[in-house]
């Protein structure tokens, strides 16, 4: 369907180039509904400078770095996927797929622990023991919770959309020539990708 | 119908540029360990700018892509430029 020449003789109703349009304006409002937490962020640290360091000593270093290996992995597994489909690779495709679906579940593990191990030390919003610290540590606390969570929030979705897609390949609804399904996802897993990559030296990176 | 210049990218390319990822992250958290005062979050921004493009330009495609989808970016990003401007304008003279 898509290797000939005359694309006036059957027309399909198919636009794959708006569909990716469309992917990008919703990628626009999500940059701009992130942009507006690291702004609030941005604010809150100039303003303490010295609570946000003693606030950010108290996260996990290790487990902040660990969930990014797994998150930029399962970046690279999303993009290959799609090569892969390009190939005309169906299996392969689908493999990496599932591959991404192990990662995002390794990260939302490891995201469990870190916030239990936070919750059980007393530390979530409206806990006494966070309320009796300094402004500037409730902040900190309370924008790490909401934008690690909304982060969190959006890997789960994109846990759902990514099973669907592995459902339309199954099916053959995702095909070698009509792909463009699986390339928003895959922007969407990358974009869930970027903001963590902004997250994480902000929040675990503090000196 | 399908985008026309259909630049596919191979394998190997998407695993160098993850290999430069987890550089890039390996970087950030060494020297996020190192004192180095008022550079700190300067150099961890950097690096994550850098390891942004890096993403946008190879696994986004956006390098590849129309002309179209560089311009959605960029309006974004300079919409939240302006935001940030403003806001510490404001903040800092009021």
């Amino acid at each position: 369907m898509s290797n000939h020449g005359d694309a006036a003789v059957h027309h399909v109703h198919r636009d794959d180039a708006g569909a990716k349009m469309g992917m990008w304006l919703f990628l626009f409002t999500e940059i701009l509904l992130f942009g507006g937490m690291f702004l609030v962020y941005a604010v809150y640290r100039y303003q303490y400078q010295e609570q946000f360091h003693i606030a950010g000593m108290e996260l996990n270093t290790g487990i902040g770095t660990l969930n990014t290996i797994v998150l930029l992995t399962s970046s690279l597994t999303v993009a290959m996927s799609i090569a892969a489909l390009q190939k005309g690779n169906k299996f392969l495709s689908l493999l990496l797929l599932y591959a991404t679906q192990i990662f995002a579940l390794i990260f939302m593990v490891n995201k469990y622990f870190e916030w239990s191990s936070k919750i059980s030390h007393g530390i979530f919003p409206g806990s006494p023991e966070l309320l009796s610290k300094p402004n500037g540590q409730i902040l900190f606390f309370g924008l790490y919770y909401v934008m690690t969570g909304l982060h969190g929030l959006h890997v789960i979705i994109g846990m759902i959309v990514i099973a669907v897609v592995i459902g339309f390949i199954h099916k053959d609804m995702i095909t070698r020539d009509d792909y463009v399904k699986l390339e928003n996802t895959g922007l969407y897993w990358h974009l869930v990708d970027l903001i963590w990559i902004f997250l994480f030296p902000l929040f675990y990176l503090i000196q | 119908m399908s985008v026309n210049n259909k630049h596919h990218i191979g394998y190997g390319t998407y695993i160098i540029v993850w290999l430069a990822l987890l550089a890039f992250t390996t970087i950030t958290v060494t020297v996020a360990g190192i004192s180095l005062g008022r550079y700190t979050l300067f150099i961890a921004l950097t690096i994550a700018a850098i390891k942004s493009a890096l993403v946008i330009n190879v696994f986004m495609h956006i390098k590849f892509d129309e002309p179209i989808f560089k311009a959605f970016l960029g309006i974004s990003g300079a919409t939240l430029l302006v935001i940030f401007l403003l806001t510490f304008v404001d903040f800092l003279y009021r």
